[in-house]
């Protein structure tokens, strides 16, 4: 190494430059940055890209004096657990203070990236008006926003080549947000709107399609009607990436026929969504588009029922990503099983039951899947039960999870079978499968679970646990035994101080830890956070649920400590006290 | 779900009786760990049973134990007798027996057909026994709103965030795609309100229904119909007597009025109905099936308040009805 170390010193730091370069992952580019100082040096100044899981483990102020050149940001803000409510809307992960020290200090930002934040009007104006060449943005799950930020964006940003909203709650302000694109932006390449629920104005968007050549991808929200969809395809039979609108028109009208011919030349389509409202007559138009797809997803369908959807998956013999509704059934699961060879990852979406007779999937089916999909290698499956022997049978069929996420819509139900817990399934699970990266465990489970967790998955780096374990033994041997962990996140599960408190030095090791509805108290919270000042140890106290001086035996509701380089953050709500 | 057998065992027939056909699993889990599985198990299981007050716990560690185990001992009938190999403590099955006598009624009345009560409107097997689990886990999530408390006293609520998805699906699985922001920021209410007008029942599907003028209304399987023809018939038969109730007319004697032409205008009320838009429809333009997995709520309309339609040629004609 140290002669290495030397030769490489001889390089100009040109060279270096060159040769970092060619190394686009983030992790490679931290480990790069290690080596010394001078590559630390050469680094900082070629990164572009900069990627922070935790929008509060540091500030805009140092992320941008170490990368002055850096055009890409991607910033998560809020825990996961906030997508299921368990935040309050206001916790923060506010957007607006890294965008305006970008501003300030002339970076030339051609992409953000944003999660789980709060991006506010004024956020999407500033954007708009400080970043001439910025040319990206990607929101997923955001909020605070309305149709207003998403006018100044399109009104200003000349260049603009993506906008892709996924999942994100925003305001409708009835304006004509997508008209203020002007006749003069032709460099769309990725326009997502799925997720709004206002309506459009539809002559604006069938010529902005036209005018853009170069568009590759496009999701439509529900206000879309198929008549435009027609047109729209007629303009752009280039699309790869294809998102429909409403999907309701006669079946035997003279627009269904112009639509079936338009999606018979969008012959590049090789990823299909939407169909939020969907007339199931009307699928067949898609069956020829469907042999080429790699990408599928119906989870925003509940009006496919599962009949349909075999019949459709049943031309899909490319899929490798499908994501559907537990309205397929096992049976249709089955189809999936003997049909998509390719497939590596599938997420079954519960669907609200309104009694229309469609049941929920069961272990049946993910073992049918397994036994099937032999490149399956990410899954998330909601299920009405599972058991033990199928967990196994599982595993054994699929060593190749990264992801293995199981949600059962009754938390805590046992083996359906056997009735005992499903601590053997999961734990052949994570034997069996040696490079999983991420985990979700769910029905009935005891410690030992966690023992097998702890021993076993080696890779592991997200752990979701909700309504399991005994004791602080369980989280113990998570946390003494998975190097690599990241996040942690923990609901409505017995562990408290003495778990909590085993190993403080851990969670610098990791982004974040959170712990709700479990059995830390106060005074072991405030312990911790005493112990280690570079960890931010926030307590979410809604309802006063503790007073002004607070009892040290009290039980915490709701904690969630990461690791920070800048110490507590000062736009924390009054409800929430960082330690 | 199919594939399960309910051992009739002699030793839990109050469960039984209780849990009606659909929550087989829930019976069988019931019935299956009387047999003292867990007498094997070393380990502790954190679901034990109690009576919904969480006067006892089965746990070791007491200290700040007894919350945790007032959320997990009043519930989950389908945990029927967990109980772990305590050190501390025998296993006890007795008391839970006779306490379900006595406590069994708010917990585990989970009788899909009753109409809205104050016990659990919304009996499905994936969330029967959560809900009862969440009862007051409600409590110690601090939920903050008002409709959720109200909730938990008279009926067990909702797990806040489970199952976990986004807000976004939630909004679309309970079809008010429509809907404004500011339901994800309210889980629990939001969750609750859109569970209200259909029941989550495979069995069933139960919606709302109310006559101008009643201020009662009723709710209707529309699961037991299959033609609108049937619907009105049932919709009258619903109705007419509160209807003559309510006017204290003479013809209180032959049990009212007959209510008819409730499809085709012609009579003195009309069906209309809300669908999955939040929109409201004239019952009859669309088929049964169709109607079926749109329909959310049904309302019974005066004649002479909706606005004139020359025909009913329209397909799909939207009445712009204020509320």
């Amino acid at each position: 190494m140290c002669l290495f170390q030397c030769m490489m010193n001889y390089f100009p730091e040109e060279v270096l430059d060159h040769v970092f370069d060619f190394l686009s992952s983030h992790r490679d580019r931290n480990a790069v940055s290690l080596v010394c100082k001078s590559w630390y040096s050469v680094e900082r100044f070629s990164r572009e890209k900069v990627f922070i899981g935790n929008c509060y483990a540091v500030n805009p102020e140092r992320v941008l004096a170490r990368f002055p050149r850096i055009r890409s940001l991607t910033l998560k803000g809020k825990p996961h657990f906030a997508d299921f409510n368990l935040v309050p809307h206001d916790w923060g992960g506010h957007v607006y203070p890294w965008i305006e020290a970008m501003a300030k200090n002339g970076i030339n930002l051609e992409e953000l990236r944003l999660k789980r934040m709060v991006v506010s009007d004024e956020s999407l104006e500033l954007l708009a008006k400080s970043f001439p060449n910025f040319k990206s943005l990607v929101l997923v799950s955001c909020e605070g926003f309305t149709t207003d930020g998403l006018a100044a964006i399109a009104s200003n940003c000349r260049y603009l080549r993506e906008l892709d909203l996924q999942e994100n709650d925003v305001d409708d302000r009835k304006g004509q947000w997508l008209s203020c694109f002007p006749e003069s932006c032709t460099s769309l390449v990725s326009l997502n709107f799925a997720c709004l629920k206002g309506e459009v104005n539809m002559a604006a968007l069938e010529r902005l399609v036209a005018r853009c050549r170069n568009l590759r991808s496009l999701r439509l929200n529900h206000a879309v009607p198929l008549d435009s969809l027609q047109k729209i395809l007629v303009q752009a039979p280039q699309l790869t990436d294809l998102g429909t609108g409403s999907y309701v028109h006669e079946p035997d009208s003279e627009t269904y026929i112009k639509l079936k011919n338009a999606i018979q030349k969008c012959t590049s389509i090789r990823s299909l969504s939407g169909f939020l409202d969907v007339h199931v007559q009307c699928l067949p138009a898609i069956y020829p588009i469907c042999t080429n797809l790699t990408s599928l997803n119906l989870s925003y369908a509940p009006g496919i029922y599962s009949n349909e959807l075999m019949k459709l998956i049943s031309h899909c013999m490319k899929i490798e990503r499908l994501w559907i509704l537990d309205t397929i059934g096992d049976t249709g699961l089955g189809v999936v099983a003997s049909t998509c060879k390719e497939l590596q990852e599938l997420r079954v979406f519960p669907s609200d039951l309104y009694g229309v007779g469609n049941a929920a999937v069961t272990e049946e089916g993910l073992v049918a899947i397994s036994a099937g999909c032999p490149k399956l290698n990410s899954i998330l499956y909601f299920c009405q039960q599972m058991t033990n022997a199928a967990l196994i049978t599982v595993a054994k069929n699929c060593p190749n999870f990264i992801r293995f996420r199981l949600c059962t819509l009754n938390p805590t139900i046992p083996d359906a079978v056997t009735n005992l817990p499903l601590d053997e399934g999961f734990g052949a699970i994570v034997k069996s499968c040696k490079g999983l990266k991420r985990l979700s465990v769910s029905g009935l489970l005891t410690d030992q679970v966690f023992l097998y967790i702890g021993m076993y998955a080696e890779h592991l780096e997200m752990l979701s646990i909700a309504f399991a374990g005994d004791s602080d033994k369980g989280m113990l041997y998570v946390l003494n035994g998975c190097k690599k962990l990241k996040k942690l996140e923990i609901r409505d599960s017995p562990f408290g101080n003495v778990a909590l408190l085993a190993d403080i030095g851990k969670y610098e090791t990791m982004r974040s830890l959170w712990m709700s509805s479990c059995e830390v108290t106060y005074g072991a919270c405030k312990s911790l956070a005493e112990k280690m000042p570079r960890l931010n140890v926030e307590i979410i106290n809604e309802g006063d649920q503790i007073e002004a001086s607070p009892d040290a035996r009290q039980r915490v509701e709701k904690m969630y400590l990461y690791r920070t380089l800048v110490g507590p953050r000062r736009d924390a709500p009054d409800y929430v006290w960082t330690l | 779900m199919e594939g399960y057998s309910i051992k009739d065992e002699g030793g839990c027939p109050q469960l039984l009786d209780l849990i009606p056909k659909e929550r087989d699993w829930v019976v069988k889990r019931a019935e299956e760990t009387r047999d003292g599985l867990s007498e094997e198990r070393k380990l502790e299981l954190s679901l034990g049973l109690g009576p919904p007050g969480g006067e006892w716990t089965i746990k070791e560690n007491t200290n700040s134990t007894e919350r945790y185990h007032h959320i997990e001992s009043s519930s989950l009938l389908s945990f029927g007798n967990y109980f772990s190999n305590q050190n501390h403590h025998p296993v006890i099955r007795s008391p839970w027996q006779q306490q379900q006598q006595t406590k069994a009624t708010p917990y585990f009345h989970l009788q899909s057909t009753h109409p809205v009560m104050k016990e659990s409107s919304q009996p499905c097997s994936n969330r029967g026994a959560v809900e009862l689990l969440q009862q007051s886990a409600e409590k110690n999530t601090a939920v903050p709103n008002n409709s959720s408390s109200a909730q938990k006293r008279t009926a067990p609520a909702p797990v806040v965030g489970w199952p976990p998805i986004r807000s976004f699906r939630k909004n679309l699985a309970s079809g008010s795609s429509s809907k404004s922001a500011s339901d994800s920021q309210n889980a629990a209410p939001k969750k609750v309100s859109s569970q209200k007008p259909t029941e989550n029942s495979p069995k069933g599907l139960f919606v709302k229904i109310n006559m101008d003028g009643i201020p009662i209304g009723r709710k209707v399987d529309l699961k037991a119909y299959d033609s609108y023809e049937k619907l009105s018939v049932a919709v009258d038969e619903l109705f007419r007597g509160l209807l003559a109730a309510q006017r204290d007319s003479s013809d209180k004697n032959e049990g009212g009025k007959v209510i008819g032409g409730l499809l085709d205008g012609s009579g003195e009320y009309t069906l209309v109905y809300e669908d999955n838009e939040g929109d409201r429809m004239l019952v009859g333009d669309v088929p049964w099936h169709m109607f079926i997995s749109t329909v959310k709520r049904l309302r019974v309309l005066k004649s002479s308040e909706l606005p004139k339609l020359s025909s009913r040629g329209c397909k799909q004609g939207k009445l712009s009805l204020d509320k």
